[in-house]
């Protein structure tokens, strides 16, 4: 087990949302303030590292002819206690994610991680791969509810800071409404991934560099 | 229950396209959409079982109700749905081969389409009635093909288009998705009731 090497490529090189271009409903949907994009993040996280370890505890009992219909409903089970606990504890956030709270079963990181890594691997290594995962997920939910937000409502924060209005960066009237509509998701998650992959281009040909000067 | 069948038609179609404008199923559209006659063929799938599942699951959702188990929605919508896949799978394999050989690998994937379990989910939130929850179910489905298509035939050209390193692949489709959106955002406030 290697847990920086597991943050890694949760992190980065093998970024669910960046590089494998997974849950992109979610990541589309509902990222339009800071707000929404963390509390999804932390809730996909929870029921992600919480199914990683039952699926990894069962793994030798699950009959692998029906295995996915059993990650499906395991997964399901995690997501309805996630969404009855955000209703009665967090309503705003339950509220401004709506449907997408339910949506998290179908959420491809979730059943892909199940069959990728804890049906194969131990619990803890599980757990931690969960929560890799979780983390490299919200972080770029985050970056693109930054972006859409300063760019669409001029605030930073909002739902969060300065009682819920954000903190305003840019003076009404001037920022682009279409950014916080669904034309704005596609073009920032779109710019995103592409500075994403210049960003790893660079990093490799600096490794190789450095290899070939030694 | 105010809308009319037309209305929930239009509007499942254009105004509020399941991928462009609700982000339902955009899994499928973004892996599924390199030729059109493949795009065509998931469309056509997802709009069947889109329709059966809406039907299927109003039925089920009475019995959850009357049990007063409303909290299991989400589990007992998923496992109908991979059922409705399943048994659909087995059906076509056996009647229809021609078009089971089309489909092949887009079956199974149909379960985890969020656009299936997102029509149900509206459906029983705005308490639409088993024929309303049909109509949007179909019209859903037709609305997710009709962006796929389409997007698919740009995009058999934007493929061969010249474009900045790191844009290419994913980005740009992600890019020109966001001009099929941006045309699409042209229909909102098309209202017919």
């Amino acid at each position: 087990m290697d847990f920086k090497k597991q943050f890694k490529e949760g992190l980065l090189t093998k970024n669910p949302v960046l590089v494998q271009l997974l849950g992109m409903c979610s990541t589309l949907a509902i990222t339009t303030s800071l707000f929404n994009g963390l509390g999804m993040g932390i809730a996909v996280t929870i029921i992600l590292i919480c199914s990683n370890v039952l699926i990894s505890a069962l793994r030798k009992v699950i009959p692998s002819q029906i295995r996915i219909a059993a990650y499906i409903v395991i997964i399901a089970g995690f997501v309805t206690i996630v969404d009855l606990l955000l209703q009665a504890y967090i309503p705003a956030l339950s509220e401004s994610l709506g449907v997408f709270i339910p949506l998290i079963v179908v959420n491809c990181i979730i059943l892909g991680r199940a069959e990728a890594f804890a049906s194969k691997n131990g619990v803890l290594a599980s757990a931690v791969d969960g929560l890799c995962q979780g983390i490299g997920y919200t972080t770029a939910l985050v970056i693109v509810c930054v972006i859409r937000e300063l760019l669409g409502s001029g605030t930073f924060g909002g739902g969060l800071l300065n009682g819920g209005e954000g903190i305003r960066i840019i003076p009404e009237g001037y920022p682009a409404m279409q950014i916080v509509m669904p034309v704005g998701g596609f073009l920032v998650l779109g710019c995103v991934i592409a500075g994403s992959q210049f960003l790893m281009k660079k990093l490799e040909t600096r490794k190789m560099d450095k290899e070939a000067a030694k | 229950m105010t809308e009319s069948i037309l209305g929930i038609i239009l509007s499942a179609l254009l105004t509020e396209n399941f991928i462009l404008v609700k982000f339902y199923g955009i899994c499928p559209f973004m892996g599924v959409s390199k030729k059109i006659d493949t795009a065509l063929g998931m469309g056509m799938a997802v709009t069947f079982v889109m329709a059966l599942a809406s039907a299927a699951c109003y039925g089920v959702d009475l019995i959850l109700q009357a049990l007063s188990l409303t909290y299991m929605q989400t589990v007992v919508f998923i496992l109908v749905i991979a059922s409705i896949v399943q048994v659909v799978e087995m059906f076509l394999k056996k009647a229809v081969p021609a078009l089971y050989k089309a489909l092949g690998v887009f079956l199974p994937l149909i379960t985890t389409n969020c656009a299936v379990l997102g029509v149900v989910l509206v459906n029983v939130q705005e308490g639409y009635g088993f024929l309303h929850s049909v109509v949007n179910g179909a019209a859903g489905g037709l609305g997710f093909t009709l962006a796929i298509v389409l997007f698919a035939s740009v995009r058999e050209r934007v493929d061969k288009a010249e474009c900045p390193e790191c844009f290419k692949g994913f980005p740009i489709a992600l890019i020109t998705a966001g001009l099929l959106a941006l045309a699409f955002m042209g229909f909102s406030g098309l209202k017919i009731f």
